[in-house]
């Protein structure tokens, strides 16, 4: 049911994140030798490398587009302590020809003291805005309030989580009715470290990120969390990779029972709880509608999770290691 | 409760090292990229990897996606037909004037009712057709392939189509046509005689040849013949028989006689089901006579086919091989035994059918429970194991939905409160969404998205939303298919996905220096702030070069030009040079002056625009006015003052200079114009 093709690599060492873009037609690899690499598709299906270039001075952990409202624009974070912006700039016609583009760096955000474990652009509702967070903690949110002059972020916000972080999520739901909202997961493995998933809501009022919700029961290391698409639901979604795959619900109770002003205080549950990669899980990634779940772990399998019915979620479908049978989906349809 | 019913299976990707176990990756809209990394964060890896791979995995359909692409287009065209259907006819009760047309009541009546019910029937019929084309064509290319492997995937696709169209059937028969007792068993019997072809190919065979009766397969034909209840034809042979064997002559002769009076229902007989249980019971004892005397007894063959219509089982099962599955056993069995089983018994038969056919030597496999499950009349059932079992949405999606329409599904709330048939709906259409890989030759394919969007449009709960977060992930390759997008948009009114696109191709414009695109697209954006953004980067162009480009889009702006002031200034600006170029040298006056007043120009392009005047002050006639002349002199003086003293070296000086220079060439260009102007409004005009 799945077909792999596979495409060198060039890097010259290990790969850390691969990310497409928004239409799937170009995506971009980081990796240990310290370089990004952009490739594109072409009209018949193949990937080329379009750029390749030196971006940092440590392996770069994590690379990550803009939304094409704001450009070509990808960021990236590295051990070096850094985060970097960089823009495509159209090149001359005899590079087109060539099928190369070039990248610039548009700005280096140097205020982490420690290795840089993940950037990720906000929604694009909320401007042209980015956070980051870091080895030392600290979560970051720049912003360029002019996007056409990509040279200009400021920090907006400086938010302490106490932990190391290893991975955050904006929540993507551009709807009224919620507030910016960003997911933080840390994989400190001190003894002191408890909850390892902190939950920050923007506050309209103080204008300041203030600590809405710690996920209590995710009390081991986190490697990567991620806010599901919202299509409408008044809740929202989060997957947690871990020693397992976890999905919570955050619901958010109404407001007239919070005393007004403070951050929204959420109803949450657990719904789902996969060890079937029995193993520590690494990544976690949400389709489009946010109607499957993938996710890959130690033993060597992505797997992807389909919500059917509520609050059963089924996995559906593998990926790698393991005899090559002629697949088929699983799919229960809980009723009722 | 449901448990889970088991690991789903693993697909392999060649090339991947099993020893480093770990991946990361990213979903795109059509495909997903893994790659094996380690994540262990420190700064050097122990092991160098050599040169990674990256593995593009997306679902695979394209060895036959052109002849899928076909059933999928065909059945997109019922799919809409029938939601129109249920439109009008709901929409007719709906509406209290208009009457039913034939009983002139205000619901839809019980003719209204079984037209509508006639018109299931058909739809489902036509989704059958549209399947049995498809299989057809493979089948064709299963022959016509160029190497075994692609070649065995035809065929196999062939038989997940048979396999559809079976389920679908009888899923018609007995939730659609809901045939009550007596017609049911001569549906069942139709579908049985559909879906084994090989009786008449063999028929064929042996009528063609020399000695039909003496052919190796003579017996077996008959004996299918008569397990599918084809009588009339098995008596035929039987007359061959008895032609060249005079011995079995009267023996051929008698069971012919019992295949011709065995009682049958036929369409539009008008016998109870009493009376022709009757008939039947008459007969069958008939049969059992003959058996009890041993009429038959020399010939094995024709006892054994007695045995068969007298629905013994164990000379059924003695013809496991011919039956070949067990609901063919089920039909026959049924059809000389209980030819007016009712549909509610049916399941017993058909699990006993079963039971007895696999003996315990086998297990049932998917499609057998996905028919049992049909039999039981638990629809539920029979979606939820055809989704477990087929690997993509088409089949569920379609079927649920024709049966949503006939009423059978209850409303079974699912995530969010979608029902079962909008959650088929929806990953059926998200699959077509998937596939716009621009890696096909022919124009419009790649262009099943586009059938998606039909899907969607009939999903009430989150079709709209769907369809939102998939069409603003369509790549925009071409302006043909960037238009097609926001049209579809448009024609629903999703205003932001419509100002999303245009965002992200004006964007793409500027980068470019498409400077015309950017503007149309700005427009379209209803961007006021990217509009101002691209109009000021035409005046700088203007600035540099002096001439416009994309001069046609900018005359042509129309009311548009109201978005944004600097776009209005732009265009008029335009305006003011087409007047000058048309030696409107009064109409270009006025306007430049309203220009430099309304305060829409920048202040940086005043000198530009006073610059421009210097031409009509310039001309033999005096074109403006003192008045006119008082205003320009004003604004150049505001513009003089206003601007700051700057103690800057170099170039900034010079600028000042060639500036100051301009500003003086103006002075003097307004004051001689001014005194024109006096001495022409103060004379005497003759005329």
């Amino acid at each position: 049911m799945f077909v792999a093709r596979s495409i060198a690599a060039d890097h010259k060492d290990l790969i850390h994140d691969v990310s497409f873009d928004f239409h799937g037609r170009r995506m971009a690899t980081c990796s240990s030798d310290q370089s990004v690499k952009v490739w594109d598709k072409s009209e018949n299906g193949d990937w080329h490398c379009t750029a390749s270039w030196k971006t940092h001075s440590g392996s770069v952990w994590r690379v990550t587009w803009a939304h094409p409202e704001f450009g070509q624009v990808l960021a990236s974070c590295s051990f070096d302590r850094t985060a970097a912006v960089w823009e495509e700039i159209v090149g001359e016609s005899n590079d087109k020809l060539r099928g190369q583009s070039h990248w610039v760096k548009r700005t280096t955000l140097v205020d982490s003291r420690t290795s840089v474990t993940d950037v990720k652009f906000a929604p694009k509702h909320m401007g042209l805005m980015l956070a980051t967070c870091s080895a030392d903690g600290i979560v970051r949110i720049y912003e360029a309030p002019d996007v056409m002059n990509l040279s200009q972020w400021s920090l907006q916000h400086e938010i302490s989580c106490k932990l190391s972080c290893s991975c955050i999520s904006w929540n993507p739901s551009s709807s009224r009715a919620h507030s910016p909202m960003i997911a933080v997961g840390s994989d400190d493995s001190s003894p002191n470290a408890m909850a390892k998933v902190q939950i920050f809501e923007y506050n309209e009022n103080t204008r300041k990120y203030a600590k809405a919700e710690t996920l209590m029961t995710v009390t081991d290391p986190v490697h990567d969390i991620a806010f599901a698409p919202n299509l409408g639901r008044s809740f929202h979604i989060l997957a947690i990779a871990t020693k397992d795959v976890r999905i919570f619900t955050l619901k958010p109770v109404r407001k007239e029972l919070t005393s007004s002003g403070g951050p929204t205080k959420f109803e949450i549950h657990i719904v789902a709880q996969f060890d079937n990669h029995n193993s520590q899980v690494w990544r976690v990634s949400w389709n489009i509608t946010g109607t499957v779940l993938a996710s890959s772990g130690d033993d060597g399998c992505v797997r992807l999770w389909k919500g059917i019915s509520f609050p059963l979620w089924i996995p559906h479908g593998l990926d790698r290691d393991g005899p090559v049978m002629p697949s088929s989906f699983l799919l229960l349809l809980l009723l009722w | 409760m449901e448990e889970l019913d088991g690991e789903p299976t693993v697909t392999l990707i060649p090339g991947v090292n099993s020893k480093k176990k770990q991946m990361c990756f990213d979903w795109g809209p059509g495909e997903m990229l893994v790659c094996e990394t380690s994540f262990n964060k420190k700064e050097k890896s122990e092991t160098v990897p050599g040169c990674p791979f990256i593995y593009i995995i997306r679902k695979d359909i394209d060895v036959y996606s052109q002849i899928l692409r076909k059933l999928f287009n065909e059945s997109h065209g019922i799919f809409v037909g029938l939601q129109r259907i249920e439109e009008e006819l709901t929409g007719k009760s709906r509406k209290a004037q208009l009457p039913c047309f034939l009983s002139l009541q205000d619901a839809p009546c019980s003719c209204c009712m079984s037209f509508h019910f006639c018109r299931l029937v058909r739809v489902s019929k036509n989704y059958r057709s549209v399947i049995r084309a498809c299989m057809e064509e493979m089948h064709q290319a299963a022959i016509a392939a160029k190497d075994p492997a692609s070649g065995r995937q035809f065929s196999s696709q062939v038989s997940i189509l048979s396999a559809m169209e079976l389920i679908w059937n009888l899923c018609e028969i007995l939730f659609i046509e809901v045939a009550p007792a007596g017609p049911l068993l001569l549906h069942l019997l139709d579908w049985v005689r559909l879906h084994v072809c090989e009786v008449d190919s063999l028929l064929a065979d042996v009528l063609g040849s020399e000695n039909p009766s003496k052919h190796e397969s003579f017996w077996n034909l008959v004996t299918i013949l008569v397990l599918q209840g084809r009588l009339d034809e098995a008596r035929q042979m039987l007359s061959k028989e008895a032609d060249v064997s005079p011995t079995s002559a009267g023996m051929c002769r008698i069971l012919g006689d019992l295949m011709r009076t065995m009682p049958v229902l036929s369409p539009g007989n008008t016998q109870t089901l009493t009376e022709l249980e009757l008939k039947w019971q008459h007969w069958h004892e008939e049969c059992e006579r003959h058996l009890q005397d041993g009429t038959f007894a020399s010939s094995p063959h024709l006892e054994s086919l007695c045995k068969i219509m007298l629905g013994d089982e164990a000379a059924l099962l003695e013809q496991k091989e011919l039956l070949n599955n067990w609901y063919h056993f089920l039909v026959t069995r049924l059809l000389y035994s209980h030819p007016t089983v009712k549909p509610i018994d049916l399941h017993f038969y058909a699990q006993s059918s079963l039971d007895l056919f696999l003996g315990g030597e086998s297990s049932p496999e998917p499609l057998d429970n996905i028919l049992m499950a049909a039999f039981e009349f638990d629809i539920h059932q029979v979606i939820k194991e055809c989704s477990i079992a087929l690997s993509n949405w088409w089949f569920v999606a379609h079927l649920t939905d024709l049966l949503d329409h006939c009423k059978l599904l209850q409303s079974h709330n699912l995530y969010f409160g979608s029902n079962m048939r909008e959650f088929l709906l929806l990953e059926y259409a998200s699959g077509l969404f998937a596939h716009h890989r621009p890696s096909c030759l022919s124009s419009d394919c790649c262009s099943l998205w586009q059938l998606g969007v039909d899907y969607f449009d009939y999903c009430p709960e989150l079709g709209r939303v769907s369809l939102e977060l998939h069409i603003e992930r369509i790549p925009l390759s071409t302006e043909q298919k960037a238009l097609k997008v926001l049209r579809i948009c448009e024609q629903r009114q999703m205003t932001e996905q419509v100002r999303s696109i245009c965002k992200i191709l004006a964007m793409k414009a500027v980068r470019n220096n498409r400077l015309g695109s950017a503007l149309s697209w700005s427009i379209r954006a209803k961007d006021a702030a990217f509009a101002t953004l691209v109009s000021d980067r035409f005046l700088r162009d203007y600035c540099e070069r002096g001439c416009f480009s994309d001069l046609d889009l900018i005359d042509n702006l129309g009311p548009a030009m109201m978005l944004s002031d600097r776009l209005t200034f732009l265009g008029k600006y335009r305006e003011f040079h087409r007047f000058y170029g048309e030696k409107r040298f009064f109409d270009a006056a006025s306007l430049l002056l309203s220009l430099m007043t309304s305060q829409i120009a920048p202040r940086c392009f005043w000198v530009t625009l006073l610059t421009d005047a210097l031409p009509l002050l310039e001309q033999k006639q005096v074109i403006f006015t003192t008045e006119q002349t008082y205003e320009l002199m004003r604004c150049l003086e505001d513009l003089a003052s206003g601007r700051p003293v700057r103690g800057e070296p170099g170039a900034q000086r010079l600028q000042e200079d060639i500036e100051n220079t301009k500003l003086e060439m103006l002075r003097l260009a307004l004051a001689r114009n001014l005194a024109r102007a006096i001495i022409k409004e103060g004379s005497l005009e003759g005329s």
